[in-house]
């Protein structure tokens, strides 16, 4: 036997896969290397090194304020999504009620559905509720749209729960809410950190649907969106490449979180007698 | 063994806010179809003239079929990027499969803008890859169709979709179970015939949520077309922005909405059903 799939060469798909990585990383590289370019963006190749556009980019109040926006924002998103998704959660592992198909499709909707028909149909319900646009609908709007994200993640965080850790907890006369809060809760906590970054950075970088619920105050990614209609600089490369090494490295702590529940996991099966 | 009491505290909230956040917006965009503008105010009255609109100035039709096209490219050239990768990482990469599938993960997380600027940036006359085709006197002069045209919107979209695409594939290869692949190769199929015929059906349901994924989001998609499509890569969600800012004809915008729902919605119910034919138990 001296075929074994797994291991067979195959030079041409190996060189298409490279091909698609390079156009993956291609624009990312781009975009890096001319914020260290002293002549702007565009021209080749980039030459005079400087780091004056970070140093503007530091000294430009707006930019800063939108920051702390999208901080405001990203932070109650989480909170508010992660609450109602760990209800939502909990409703569909464990309770029945009518419409609970429709409810569910109706929750993960806006994962699927284009960011500008949930940043419309909320903005008519602003205006109908006599709402006036703020950073306050646009956390609406993210905790709305990404209890989604929570429900999914900590759904399936509920399937690989021990049951039988709550039933004895119940039947040794714990409270339903001293269970909940000294049983399941904590058995969730990975999921509930994973599910928090993620949703903390999808508000991040989020603009369709928080383009339809802004005001007067904008958030990072509309800021940005506003200078870009006046024109590129080389700041806006700046701070996309902050941006991106801040993804980065919240990724990583989500796949090293993420890691420690598969080896937690996997030791609790190790452990079961 | 829960008790009715936790039952009906766990989904009372958030069927409430799902009602009041979900259901009552999409609802008031579908009554808002139906109501009219006059003299710059919106009126309650109920009418289907938006509809009529829609169906008699062939203007909506057209941008309609335009982005219906650059959806299906932007589907298609996703699949064509994010599958054989997809393959590649799941039978033929190895011991660096972990690490090759963080780096297309690792895209995913970065800004939808930032990528779409990094191509504006690319592609623009005074752009990167008119300075580098001249370093190399390729061309002479500045190639200006490159940006503000439909190709550059599929390829914006396609940049930012073929991960998404890459994911579901990924998965149903890896489920595949590989005696099966043994078997095919065991018993003399060439390694052709194995794709096409245990590996490919096999994967299917993984690659029509990858397909429904790209061609919906694109389908939808406004901001791209600002940023690198000009005026001949106009796209349908970009009328609703415009009805739903400086034209104010709020009605007409949500009957054009309600058409995109629909349109989403069935394409979700064909894949759904599709991908359950195609999926083995």
């Amino acid at each position: 036997m001296s075929r074994k799939s797994p291991t067979r060469r195959s030079p041409f798909l190996a060189l298409y896969a490279a091909l698609v990585f390079a156009f993956i990383y291609l624009p990312i590289v781009v975009l890096i290397l001319y914020s260290f370019n002293r002549d702007g963006v565009g021209g080749f190749p980039p030459r005079h090194l400087t780091l004056d556009w970070y140093s503007q980019l530091f000294a430009d109040g707006a930019i800063w304020d939108s920051v702390v926006n999208s901080l405001l924002v990203a932070s109650g998103a989480v909170a508010l999504s992660l609450i109602l998704g760990l209800l939502a959660a909990l409703a569909l592992d464990r309770a029945s009620f009518p419409g609970k198909a429709l409810f569910r499709r109706l929750v993960l909707l806006p994962l699927i559905l284009p960011g500008i028909i949930t940043g419309l149909s909320l903005e008519m319900l602003a205006v109908f509720a006599g709402m006036h646009l703020s950073l306050l609908t646009v956390f609406l709007g993210h905790g709305t749209a990404l209890i989604s994200v929570a429900t999914t993640e900590l759904f399936a965080g509920l399937q690989k729960i021990d049951r039988e850790q709550e039933e004895a907890s119940l039947d040794l006369g714990a409270t339903p809410w001293q269970t909940f809060w000294r049983i399941t809760l904590p058995n969730l906590k990975i999921s509930l950190i994973a599910a928090g970054l993620l949703i903390f950075t999808l508000s991040m970088d989020e603009i369709a649907v928080a383009f339809f619920l802004t005001g007067r105050d904008n958030t990072l990614p509309l800021e940005i969106w506003g200078r870009l209609r006046r024109g590129i600089t080389p700041e806006i490369n700046a701070v996309s490449t902050i941006i991106f090494a801040v993804s980065v490295a919240l990724i990583i702590i989500w796949y090293r979180i993420r890691m420690r529940g598969v080896s937690t996991e996997a030791q609790q099966l190790l452990e079961r007698p | 063994m829960y008790s009715r009491t936790y039952k009906t505290l766990v989904s009372a909230p958030p069927l409430l806010w799902v009602g009041l956040f979900l259901l009552l917006p999409y609802a008031l965009m579908f009554a808002h179809s139906f109501w009219a503008v006059q003299d710059g105010t919106l009126v309650h009255h109920w009418n289907l003239t938006n509809y009529q609109k829609l169906f008699t100035n062939s203007l909506y039709a057209e941008v309609l079929f335009r982005t219906m096209r650059i959806a299906a490219s932007v589907m298609l050239c996703s699949l064509l990027l994010g599958y054989p990768l997809a393959y590649y990482l799941s039978f033929h990469s190895g011991a660096r499969k972990e690490l090759l599938y963080q780096l297309v993960i690792v895209p995913l997380w970065v800004s939808y803008l930032v990528r779409g600027y990094a191509w504006k940036t690319i592609l623009g006359s005074e752009g990167v890859l008119n300075g580098f085709l001249q370093y190399f006197h390729i061309t002479h002069e500045p190639v200006s169709v490159l940006l503000y045209s439909p190709f550059a919107v599929v390829l914006v979209l396609t940049h930012i979709y073929t991960p998404f695409v890459f994911l579901p594939i990924y998965a149903s290869l890896e489920h595949i179970p590989r005696p099966l692949v043994e078997a095919s190769q065991d018993l003399g199929a060439a390694p052709i015939s194995t794709f096409f015929r245990v590996i490919l059906p096999l994967s299917m349901p993984g690659l029509l949520a990858g397909a429904t994924f790209a061609f919906v989001l694109s389908l939808g998609d406004f901001l791209a077309p600002l940023l690198v499509g000009g005026s001949s890569g106009t796209m349908i969600a970009n009328i609703v922005q415009t009805l739903f800012g400086a034209t104010y004809d709020w009605p007409l915008g949500a009957a054009i909405s309600v058409c995109i729902l629909l349109i989403t919605l069935s394409l979700l119910f064909f894949a759904e059903r599709l991908e359950r034919r195609w999926s083995f138990k």
